[in-house]
């Protein structure tokens, strides 16, 4: 039995069947069915799993078993698709390292799941001696590998990998993708001001309680100097980008949080430098310091990457590096896909992705466009049809003629709208930035007429008083407020299999009005189908024939439709017949049955219904036909009525009009349904929509790209992350659909937290101020003010999130 | 009493060695992959042992 079949099978009832563990294979873990292959006293789903295990156990690996129960996955068996690894100038292009008959490679593989991956990847020289060293990266599900060329190349270690099923994840991006260093500026910086931190203030501490003591007096100025030391670095390199953001905002004539903060640490910076040279005062540096220190705290709380989930995709990341042309004269050949021109005749093998729009010269077509539009359902097409970008060809192999090239395709020419060059979080002005400009010219209105007052009664306190108040009002509490608040969401939401790019869209999504879906692969499920019956009701006997029939078939129609018959009689088939994307026949005595496409059957399509559908005759009499139907998600119009109330709603659907009355009845009453949207249009109508609203699109397909990229928050659902979704700003596992109103109103409540806890950092500033205006601030009020409205900030804005997270969770 | 600037000096350098060392291993992406390594280090004798933690296994399937 073709393993690849099964497999697809397989993934495909994943969602419906609760595997059953006496039953599952000993190699992948998944549902054995009736024909589990026996082996080594084990039981195994397919032959692929069983080769597997034999390659494992016979290089001494077996331990893989061990440590996680049916860790694996099913190979792939086929391997012509990474013929053009054999083409120098790509493999140059994907390898970082090539020397002297070493090479080393990072690859993704998306597989990469426990420690027995782990292990087994990290022990792959057992399996070829070429091999020197591989090393996991598990976050980023990336391994990095070094290997030897003679007698190896990269296609032999891909294959190699293939074979054991962790195939890696070879697109366009990886060819096109600079080779970019990591940014760890943030943690050098982080490093610098915690260490000057924490000596500053072993050195100021003397000065808090003895003043005029002997011996302090004599060593202080050695102690200040010092600080000043250590406070350099602080002020010029780790808080330099609160400098820069903030001299950016005033150039475009913004007053964001970064100048408060910019001036603080100025101010404290220069008058602690004049109090210890004209010795006034031991200065300010221990505020200083720790001033940075926490606000570069919040800001390394506010990132969190999910290494392996990319929020960046496009077509690339999706689409082959090189596919074959055939020449008349020369031959096969691998080229570039960007070399690929109008005219040109390529070869799309099985598993192969179409990278250009095209003709279908000669081949069984079963495109299945699932990347694209969402829809699970491969579509049957014959020569002469015309064949989109992004299908990928299941079954034979296929001669197809260029009509378009790469980034002229009807999918790819989508990556031109300004939609995509547009940065949404520039835009936007943050919570913080707009309390932060009100904060500044209340400090600086503040400072000055203090300062004034000043002037009049004790001119000598004027300067001492205008430099307090600023250093006092520094709004480090304000600051950290939305990072931590934010970045704590930001791990709630994760924890809840909704992955959010930044803290930046946690604030958009708190501000949506208007939500807009799609409706295949996002309403719908990719991997739930229902199939119900029209025609001439099938007798018991054809019934049985036709589960017979079907249990020799692995197309997954076959497999689905297989499960939902119910006969329990196994008969002996006198003749089988398969004809691979067409359909299957079987004869018991004189009764025959033929099911597949219309044309199988000898029966016109039925033209209106765009819904796939299996054919059914018996003895060559047309009886009826299988329609198979994208199942809507459990609890959508839940969902819907739950968010109706606080949102507009609409459905963009790229199909026909079919589905309009089932939708009618699960939306909200006038709903705007709107379908045969291209992807061109549905970015158009989130555009149209922005001039009063703001707006959410959740969509699952790269066809919604667009659409994604225009609105102010785009989610992409995904039925497995680790595959594939297009770019957006989150990105939300299926099965938590339904909660997106809850994670909606959450943001909310995020929102309200934040200003509550700007509330209370006033407060504190109110209390500094008085200290401050009266001209009475000794460096230890300041140095203890600060750090506790900052820590306390921080301990409620973590409680109430937590708070906030549990409550998510009670519901769900 | 000049024994301070000694003390300060030794203070400064101890904290300059940590500092250095914290650098040194943010630069050779220690802290890139904070996951792998933990389950990493659990595996160093498994290849030696594979065929007589295999043993042990069938022993107690077969009781």
């Amino acid at each position: 039995m073709s393993c690849f079949g099964l497999c697809q099978y397989l993934t495909f009832v994943a969602g419906m069947k609760q595997v059953l563990v006496d039953k599952a294979c000993y190699h992948c873990g998944d549902d054995c069915a009736s024909d589990a292959v026996q082996f080594d006293g084990k039981q195994f789903c397919c032959h692929g799993c069983k080769t597997v295990y034999e390659i494992f156990t016979a290089n001494d690996l077996s331990y893989y078993y061990d440590i996680e129960k049916a860790a694996g996955k099913t190979p792939e068996e086929n391997f012509d698709k990474y013929e053009y690894l054999s083409n120098e100038n790509i493999v140059s292009k994907l390898v970082v390292f090539d020397e002297e008959n070493v090479q080393v490679v990072n690859l993704n593989i998306p597989h990469i799941h426990c420690s027995s991956c782990i292990w087994v990847l990290e022990n792959l020289k057992r399996l070829h001696p070429a091999v020197k060293t591989s090393q996991v990266d598990f976050p980023k599900k990336k391994v990095r590998i070094t290997y030897t060329t003679t007698d190896f190349s990269l296609k032999d270690l891909v294959v190699l990998l293939a074979r054991i099923g962790y195939e890696p994840h070879i697109s366009l991006e990886d060819y096109t993708k600079k080779k970019n260093r990591v940014d760890r500026s943030l943690l050098y910086k982080l490093g610098v001001a915690g260490f000057a931190f924490g000596n500053v203030m072993l050195l100021s501490f003397p000065e808090y309680f003895e003043v005029e003591e002997f011996w302090l007096e004599q060593y202080k100025h050695t102690f200040r100097w010092l600080m000043f030391a250590f406070s350099l670095p602080v002020v010029f390199y780790a808080a330099r980008d609160y400098f820069t953001t903030a001299f950016k905002g005033l150039r475009s004539k913004l007053l964001n949080i970064d100048v408060p903060i910019a001036l603080g640490i100025l101010t404290l910076f220069l008058r602690s430098t004049i109090d210890i040279i004209f010795d006034l005062g031991s200065g300010f540096f221990d505020s200083l310091t720790g001033l940075v220190f926490f606000l570069l705290v919040g800001r390394f709380f506010q990132q969190k990457t999910y290494g392996f989930l990319s929020f960046e995709r496009d077509y690339k990341s999706y689409f082959p590096i090189a596919v074959t042309k055939v020449d008349k004269n020369k031959g096969e050949e691998t080229i570039q896909i960007y070399e690929v021109k109008t005219g040109d005749r390529l070869l799309i093998r099985n598993q192969e992705i179409l990278p250009v729009d095209c003709v279908l010269i000669s081949g069984d077509a079963q495109i299945d466009y699932s990347f694209v539009t969402g829809e699970s359902q491969a579509v049957f097409k014959s020569s002469g049809d015309k064949l989109f970008a992004g299908g990928k060809q299941k079954g034979g192999l296929l001669e197809v003629e260029v009509l378009k090239s790469v980034s002229q395709s009807y999918l790819t020419q989508l990556w031109g709208n300004a939609a995509f060059s547009k940065n949404k979080a520039s835009h936007f002005q943050t919570i913080t930035d707009r309390i932060g400009k009100r904060f500044t010219i209340a400090v600086l209105t503040i400072a000055f007429v203090s300062a004034t007052f000043w002037l009049f009664t004790d001119a000598s306190k004027a300067m001492n008083v205008f430099t307090a108040v600023l250093i006092i009002a520094c709004p480090c509490a304000i600051a950290l407020a939305a990072p931590f608040t934010l970045g704590n969401m930001l791990r709630i939401f994760g924890k809840h299999q909704f992955y959010v790019k930044d803290t930046n869209t946690i604030e958009r999504l708190a501000q949506i009005e208007a939500a807009l879906f799609d409706k295949t692969g996002t309403l719908t499920s990719a991997a739930e189908n229902t199939i119900f019956y029209e025609g001439m009701e099938l007798n018991e006997q054809e019934v049985s024939l036709l589960k017979n029939t079907l249990r020799a078939s692995n197309h997954p129609l076959s497999r689905s439709l297989y499960n939902i018959l119910e006969s329990n009689e196994i008969e002996t088939l006198d003749a089988f017949e398969e004809e691979t994307g067409q359909g299957v026949q079987g004869r018991v005595d004189a009764h025959s049955i033929k099911a597949g496409s219309a044309k199988f059957i000898g029966q016109e399509p039925d033209v209106k219904s765009l819904d796939t559908s299996v054919y059914v005759s018996a003895n060559e009499n047309y009886k009826g036909r299988f329609v198979f139907k994208n199942k809507y998600r459990d609890g959508i119009s839940e969902l819907f009525d739950q968010m109706g109330i606080d949102y507009k709603l609409a459905v963009v659907s790229g199909d026909n009009e079919g589905e309009k009355e089932t939708l009618e009845t699960m939306l909200p009453f006038a709903t705007p349904l709107l379908f045969n949207q291209r992807p061109e249009d549905k970015l158009d109508f989130v555009n149209k929509l922005q001039a009063k609203n703001k707006v959410l699109m959740v969509g699952d397909g790269l066809n919604d790209a667009g659409a994604l990229a225009q609105s102010d928050v785009g989610i992409a659902i995904s039925e497995n992350i680790n595959v594939f979704s297009p770019a957006c700003d989150a990105i939300l596992d299926a099965s938590k659909l339904t909660q997106l109103g809850d994670f909606l109103k959450l943001s909310k409540q995020a929102m309200k937290v934040i200003k509550i806890s700007f509330l209370l950092s006033l407060c504190y500033n109110v209390i500094g101020l008085y200290f401050a205006i009266t001209g009475k601030l000794q460096p230890v009020v300041a140095a203890i003010l600060m750090p506790l409205s900052s820590i306390s900030i921080v301990v409620f804005t973590t409680l109430a999130s937590n708070f906030l997270g549990k409550r998510l969770r009670k519901r769900a | 009493m000049s024994v301070i600037y000694v003390l300060l000096a030794i203070s400064i350098c101890v904290a300059l060695v940590f500092f250095a060392a914290f650098v040194l291993s943010v630069k050779k992406g220690q802290y890139d992959d904070a996951y792998t390594p933990s389950v990493r280090m659990l595996f160093e004798d498994e290849l030696v042992e594979t065929t007589s933690e295999k043993n042990n296994l069938n022993k107690s399937q077969t009781k």
